[in-house]
């Protein structure tokens, strides 16, 4: 798509109720033409000077360290042999409990599913008031008042992908109304995705560009940009992807959008957390890091809190700096929390579907 | 220094699988036996310094025991015995080894002080694999490329180091077995347990009485082994002076002799490398096993544009190491193998601080008892220092720079040694006009202290001749 097209697309939906593109959403920029400094927000100085256009931006996305396919798989595979046992593993638990975005995006989605996985939300186990709450509901924005009413009064956070998820296929301001549309509707959180397609055509502007109207968009809702590394494919493309996310102004990095196989894996995370981690030592913000899609049992929660312990550090180790994007995996921690603590495994029945 | 905020409980292995008994004798054909002189010796776990088990210790009449009972096993059994039929032997052998690879890993860990997750997912599998990998050859020798009939040597004299015990002992066995040789083995004084399991081990596989025989003791038992006439060939892996002085003991007899010896690596980051990968790459280089590792990647010569880069990234990379217990299933770094050893490395060490090397480690408690030595990483070291040119088989990196290609390849063969190299580079034509410059048996690209039995290994100059594993192995134990 280029920005002939996409004033196209934005023409006959201008004035439309549903879709109110903001008057100060940058313009698609052509490829090598200048980005819009006055955007390079969540980026000091040296990170707008990357971004100042697609040659700089392509030369320094070129220029970031690759990374070894083989290398960084041994990595992730020797640190998923920790043992984490005991009082270490209980706190684990908890710690990833309280680092859950419990996930509903379903064709079929109601109020009534969304008030349901609300309640699970704010007590996932009635019977024991020292379960931590999750960190937040994520759902589609057109459910995000229903989960802003159910959620009143708790510290969880309510998410809404955005941006046309999951594929991501629509024009900017179709993708900008979408956001628009979460955050009015009371989103804390908003879960936007990537132009996989610019991406893999090599123009990093145009992802760029997006980002950062999405960011603006959002306001003070914190902004995940979800990479779909399933579809980039590569670590090296992870990893350029994460850089680019973050000059957006991302606030997280996500893997996925768990519409897509592979989402999650723990080379992936590694190399996101390895990203994150570099971006913040080199002087920008301490960006967040969410893993989506597949992760279903506690025993892979803890590997990646080993992974992020041992790759980004303590300062990662908080629901405001690492999230599960997860529904099954809830029910394991709260059975594992309770075999750890009572000795006995509880039944799936002891817990509540949603 | 570990996570504060994520602690990882003890994680200990349990040393139950592991029945240790308090004395061991002489594996001789077949069966365990007294030594004839009845000397014994202790053999300690040096991460507690606990005395684990009393081991005999083999005097010449022992040695000659063993070497006629190999002898008349080769002629009789070993050496007629189809190929075939050996094969199905070193296939038992592997399979067991497998089936008892917890006993095997929990045992190598306490006599040695490696950490667990090495002797469970490094040596044993690799065991294993070895002994699977030349089944395989016993019946296809023909095929090797060593001439239609290539016939076995005989007896095999061969003595293995502490570093890997069960690993060297699986290297040197395997394929001298395959072709038919039979063996007098040599376990290290301070790690004879673990080849003492395998002779059980091999009695349960029903293996023939006298194809293996297990001796144990010191350096004495080794030369009494290496100066006995009916030893048809010697293969030794240890120390580059010890490897001289058996060289000069073989020199006009017709005994073959293959030796595997010291090396100061050099482990080259050049600027464009995947860099967190290559940091890993230089912490399993050199940290791998305490450093205890003759290919060990002791000399890193990184790149000057991106030295500080890649020595930064490598100090907080140390940070994460877990230092201790070599029985906890979380311990990366374990004990150094003995106080002897410890001794060498401090040596070593403090001749580092004494030419001007800046030394650093991480924060890392010791523990009160045992033998132990942080990880260190030596920076603003000259080619000159000791510390550049001299082995010291622990976990002690030296920091060298360099500018260009030419120049990386100048300093890597400025050694006395020549086992290996490691290369990190994203660009594939550099990898290959390195491999072709570097003098090193081994040149591992994007990579480090890998190992896989269909891979030849062994060195130049003075770290030795000869090669172990792959079909090169072979030629080693074949009259071609």
């Amino acid at each position: 798509m280029n920005a002939d097209s996409q004033e196209q697309v934005v023409k006959p939906t201008t004035g439309s109720a549903a879709v109110r593109p903001p008057p100060d959403v940058p313009r698609r920029v052509e490829p090598s033409g200048p980005l819009p400094a006055s955007v390079a927000a969540g980026a000091d100085g040296a990170m707008a000077e990357v971004a100042r256009s697609e040659t700089t931006l392509r030369r320094f996305l070129a220029g970031l360290a690759g990374v070894d396919q083989v290398g960084a798989e041994a990595r992730a595979a020797a640190l998923a042999t920790r043992s984490v046992k005991a009082g270490s593993k209980l706190w684990a638990i908890d710690t990833a409990i309280s680092m859950v975005d419990l996930t509903t995006l379903e064709g079929a989605d109601t109020p009534g599913k969304v008030a349901a996985l609300c309640g699970k939300a704010r007590r996932p186990d009635p019977s024991d008031t020292q379960v931590p709450a999750v960190a937040a509901v994520c759902v589609y924005p057109d459910l995000v008042a229903t989960a802003r009413r159910s959620l009143a009064g708790s510290t969880v956070a309510v998410a809404s992908v955005a941006t046309a998820f999951p594929s991501g296929r629509a024009s900017l301001s179709v993708k900008i109304a979408d956001v628009r549309d979460a955050v009015d509707a009371g989103a804390d959180e908003v879960d936007m995705v990537i132009d996989r397609g610019a991406f893999l055509s090599g123009r990093y502007g145009v992802v760029l560009d997006e980002v950062r109207a999405v960011k603006q968009a959002c306001g003070t809702a914190h902004l995940k940009v979800i990479l779909e590394t399933g579809e980039l494919a590569t670590y090296d493309n992870v990893r350029r992807a994460s850089w680019l996310a973050m000059l957006g102004g991302a606030d997280f990095v996500k893997t996925s959008t768990g519409k897509v196989s592979p989402a999650s894996t723990l080379p992936v995370a590694l190399v996101m957390l390895e990203a994150v981690r570099d971006f913040s030592r080199s002087g920008g913000q301490q960006v967040g890091v969410k893993v989506a899609g597949g992760i279903r049992s506690t025993k892979d929660a803890i590997r990646y809190l080993v992974l992020v312990s041992e790759t980004a550090g303590d300062a990662w180790l908080d629901a405001s700096m690492f999230r599960f994007g997860a529904s099954s995996l809830l029910n394991d921690l709260l059975m594992q929390r309770s075999k750890q603590r009572s000795g006995a495994y509880a039944g799936s029945d002891d817990y509540s579907l949603e | 220094m570990a996570s504060t905020r994520f602690p990882y409980a003890p994680a200990p292995e349990s040393r139950a699988v592991v029945t240790l008994r308090p004395s061991y004798g002489l594996f001789v054909n077949g069966e365990f036996v007294e030594p004839s002189d009845g000397a014994m010796f202790e053999t300690v776990d040096p991460s507690s310094e606990e005395v684990l088990a009393e081991v005999a210790s083999a005097g010449p009449v022992d040695v000659d025991r063993a070497v006629t009972a190999a002898s008349r096993a080769q002629q009789e059994v070993w050496g007629p015995m189809p190929g075939k039929e050996r094969a199905k032997y070193l296939y038992r052998i592997a399979r067991l080894v497998q089936e008892r690879s917890r006993e095997l890993a929990v045992l190598e860990s306490l006599d040695n002080g490696k950490p667990i997750r090495e002797s469970r997912d490094v040596d044993v599998p690799l065991v294993a694999a070895h002994f699977f990998y030349y089944a395989g050859w016993a019946d296809k020798l023909s095929y090797a490329g060593l001439g239609p009939a290539p016939r076995p040597l005989g007896v095999a004299g061969q003595i293995v180091p502490w570093n890997f015990p069960l690993l060297m002992a699986a290297w040197k066995l395997a394929p001298a077995l395959a072709t038919g040789n039979t063996c007098v083995l040599k376990p290290a004084e301070t790690t004879p347990l673990s080849a003492l399991l395998l002779a059980e081990i091999l009695q349960q596989a029903e293996l023939p009485p006298g194809v293996v025989n297990v001796v144990t003791g010191a350096g004495a038992t080794g030369a009494a082994l290496v100066e006995h006439p009916r030893v048809d060939k010697i293969a030794f892996t240890g120390s580059t002076e010890v490897g001289k002085a058996i060289q000069r003991r073989l020199a006009g007899t017709t005994r073959r002799l293959t030796l595997e010896l010291g090396g100061k690596a050099a482990n080259i980051v050049f600027e464009d490398a995947a860099i967190s990968q290559a940091v890993e790459g230089i912490v399993n280089g050199i940290f791998f096993n305490q450093g205890h590792v003759c290919c060990a990647g002791s000399r890193l010569l990184v790149q000057e544009s991106v030295a500080d880069t890649v020595v930064d990234a490598l100090k907080s990379r140390l940070e994460t190491l877990r230092l201790g217990d070599p029985l906890d299933k979380n311990t990366d770094i374990g004990a150094i193998n003995s106080s002897r050893q410890l001794d060498k490395i401090r040596e070593l060490a403090g001749s580092g601080d004494a030419e001007g090397a800046t030394r650093w480690s991480p924060e890392c408690v010791l523990p009160d008892r045992g033998y132990w030595f942080p990880p260190t990483v030596f920076t603003d070291v000259a080619p000159a220092h000791r510390i550049a040119r001299e082995e010291i088989f622990g976990p002690v990196l030296s920091v060298l720079t360099f500018r260009t290609p030419d120049e990386a390849v100048a300093k890597a063969n400025n050694t006395t040694y020549g086992l290996s190299a490691g290369v990190w580079t994203e660009k594939g034509s550099r990898i290959l006009w390195m491999a072709q410059h570097l003098r090193a048996g081994v040149v591992w690209a994007n990579t480090f202290n890998r190992f896989d039995p269909t891979s030849p290994f062994g060195g130049y100059r003075e770290s030795g001749f000869g090669r172990e594993g792959g079909r090169h192995g072979l030629e080693a134990y074949l009259d071609a």
